[in-house]
């Protein structure tokens, strides 16, 4: 057992929980703390679960997806778009983008398991879902398409992490090439699943799907800039030249992708403001109810600041990104919710001018689906923390230091082992041959 | 429409003089029909599978092309509506519906600045539409259209709780019942009441007016398929623009040459239960 320890933390940089124990006082609180809120999320919503969602939550027949869509919708996001950034580099050969790659698909496999630990209190049944997705399918159902989809996303993400732990490259890719086109096609699936709704104009047609996508990558580059920041905080040894490359590169790629959000946000207005069917919605953003949720978070938090701060940070002040990041973070939170939850405000029955349907209707969140809602973003908090120091920053050595018996990859740029006896090219052949 | 068989050659010629008013009305019906501007072709057009059959061909030729038989449909004919809840009640107590959700309510109208009309009552339940977003959404199955009656139809058990039929119904028709564990909706009584012999709906024998007409679209004997082929009065439904072919079916009902049609159909407004 002892062996096979050693063999795993030289193979694959795991330090166990040795590392957390050697970890300062502070960092032990702080992942109490995330444990501690996540025991109280999961204990809130299993009370929520036995009492009755219907008597605990603030979802009605009305707008019956709340606050836990907007929050599963937000880890889910966040994990394709991890996943899309990331295969810039271990899946297209890009190979600034190539470092990021473990702390990458693992916050992607922690985000998704983050996005079902929220699900599982939205779902009514959620017991049955495993059952009937398999043997009752409805083909035609986008919901059905997403779930099955983000589950087999999910596997392709967990053996394409495994391949990259295990340094075998050519496999490593190739999962992660799957991984994406399945993760892309869960995606916008899940853009459809709002997207093909008959009556809610603010969400039908092809604009979510499309928007789900560019708006994953840009999440995923802020996410993997946070994250990556925020372990250079904890750690400063992480960082050295091809970390300061990479994230360079992705926060290039991510100012790019927040002009095309903001682009797209600024077209979703302009038609919306002309559309007798969307107008309401578009006025309760702008003017309305959903204003601070709009402005201060969703365009100021959520996309000015941080491309201010990531243009002037020039890709090197790592104190300025982690900023510009983490305050986007809690901006594309807002901004999922804003999809949400508008789209059902205006009641089916509108268009018919009746005095029931006549006001936008209104939505709060109770305190159990809030709860519920941090119990995945706690998990996910928490296992990021012990992630970065079990998985040694999720690198093999401090600095990067080529290990004994590896060197690193000029094609690839990660770091290779040599078998016994085998020159560099031939361990570089075996690493990176396709079957 | 019920046209009787005539063998043309063997009448003989009674001259334009003897055609009544009724007759040559009748007459000019069928041309419309036939040409295709028949008012309530246009209606039925949404809701038969084979649209631009039943677009352009009249009489009873379409009758046939109704996809469900018997097609359960029901007409509501809103000036009629009181907003007395009866139905509601109906419903509730019929289908067991917990006090925090309902299948079918009644919506409110109000007119400002019209002469004869100062509010209006909209009774809604679910449409039964033939292409129906709700069983397209469900990804389990669980909601499906009744492959004989057409009515959209709950398997319970395999309901997730996801909510998206909930959302994807453009008529609101759906909540989640915790009583079921799944969602719940109007089935047209079909597990309480037709499928133990009986033919009128809760909701349409508790309406003291008539305003809620339940019956079969396939049967041109039916009071249903009367009134919807009939082509005094507009016949309309909610939100044609989602394309769904809705099985609810709306018009005033309030005038007198409606009532003729109903003349014969043993059809009584006051007694519900004699309908």
């Amino acid at each position: 057992m002892t062996g096979s320890m050693v063999n795993i933390s030289k193979r694959w940089g795991y330090h166990g929980l040795d590392a957390l124990k050697k970890a300062s006082p502070g960092y032990l609180m702080l992942m109490g703390a995330f444990a501690l809120l996540a025991l109280a999320g999961v204990s809130v919503g299993l009370h929520g679960m036995i009492t009755g969602y219907h008597h605990v939550y603030g979802v009605s027949r009305e707008i019956s997806w709340g606050i836990l869509i907007s929050a599963y919708v937000f880890c889910v996001v966040t994990s394709t778009g991890l996943c899309i950034i990331s295969s810039i580099g271990h899946v297209f050969g890009g190979e600034a983008f190539m470092p990021i790659a473990k702390r990458a698909v693992f916050m992607s496999i922690i985000f998704m398991l983050g996005g079902f630990c929220i699900i599982f209190f939205d779902i009514e049944n959620p017991f049955r879902m495993a059952i009937y997705n398999v043997i009752s399918p409805n083909l035609s159902s986008n919901m059905w398409w997403m779930g099955t989809l983000y589950g087999a996303y999910l596997v392709f993400m967990i053996i394409e992490y495994y391949f990259l732990l295990e340094q075998n490259h050519s496999l490593s890719r190739l999962m992660g090439f799957f991984g994406l086109v399945v993760g892309i096609a869960a995606h916008s699936n899940l853009g459809a699943v709002f997207g093909m709704l008959h009556g809610r104009p603010f969400w039908y047609g092809p604009y979510l799907p499309i928007y789900f996508i560019f708006s994953a990558a840009m999440s995923g580059g802020c996410a993997i800039m946070f994250v990556s920041t925020l372990a250079w905080k904890i750690n400063p040894e992480i960082m050295n030249q091809r970390m300061e490359r990479a994230i360079k590169a992705i926060c290039q790629v991510t100012i790019f992708l927040i002009s095309t959000i903001m682009f797209f946000t600024i077209w979703k207005i302009v038609t919306g403001m002309v559309s007798h069917d969307k107008s309401l919605v578009i006025m309760a953003l702008v003017t309305g109810d959903y204003a601070i949720n709009f402005w201060c978070f969703e365009i100021f938090l959520g996309m000015v600041l941080p491309l201010f701060l990531l243009v002037r940070s020039r890709g090197n002040n790592f104190n300025m990104i982690m900023w510009a990041t983490g305050l986007m973070m809690v901006g594309i939170f807002f901004m999922r919710y804003d999809i949400v939850i508008p789209g059902q405000m205006i009641s089916v029955y509108h268009s018919l001018g009746v005095e029931e349907a006549l006001d936008i209707i209104k939505y709060t969140p109770s305190f159990h689906e809030i709860m519920a809602a941090l119990f995945g973003l706690s998990v996910i908090c928490f296992a990021y923390f012990a992630g970065e120091k079990m998985l040694n920053g999720h690198q093999l050595e401090k600095h990067e230091i080529v290990p004994e018996g590896g060197y690193i990859c000029p094609g690839c740029g990660a770091i290779h082992f040599m078998e016994e006896g085998e020159t560099e090219e031939d361990a570089m052949k075996r690493h990176h041959k396709i079957w | 429409m019920n046209f009787p068989k005539i063998d043309l050659n063997k009448l003989k010629n009674e001259g334009t003089e003897s055609v009544t008013v009724k007759e040559r009305r009748n007459f000019l019906k069928l041309g419309f029909a036939i040409t295709g501007v028949y008012a309530s072709g246009k209606i039925l057009s949404l809701s038969s599978v084979l649209n631009d059959v039943a677009y352009a061909s009249g009489g009873t030729d379409f009758v046939e092309k109704y996809p469900y038989n018997p097609h359960y449909s029901m007409v509501i004919r809103q000036s009629l509506c009181i907003d007395c809840e009866k139905c509601v009640e109906a419903c509730n107590k019929t289908n067991h519906v917990p006090e925090y959700g309902y299948r079918t309510r009644i919506l409110t109208r109000k007119y400002q600045g019209q002469l004869d009309k100062k509010v209006e009552f909209i009774p809604v339940l679910c449409n039964h539409c033939n292409d129906a977003p709700c069983v397209r959404a469900c990804p389990t199955k669980a909601t499906y259209k009744d492959p004989v009656t057409g009515i959209v139809r709950m398997e319970s058990k395999k309901c997730i709780g996801c909510k998206t039929c909930m959302l994807a119904c453009p008529y609101d028709a759906r909540y989640f019942s915790a009583e079921r564990h799944a969602i719940d909706k109007c089935d047209f009584c079909w597990e309480e009441r037709l499928s133990k012999g009986e033919t009128q709906t809760g909701c349409s024998s508790a309406c003291p007016t008539g305003a809620r007409t339940f019956g079969n679209l396939t049967d041109p004997e039916n009071i249903v398929f009367k009134l919807v082929h009939q082509s005094e009065e507009s016949v309309w439904v909610l939100r044609p623009e989602d394309g769904t072919k809705p099985n609810i079916f709306y018009m005033k009902g309030n005038m007198v040459s409606v009532d003729n049609i109903l003349k014969g159909q043993k059809f009584i407004y006051s007694d519900p239960a004699k309908s």
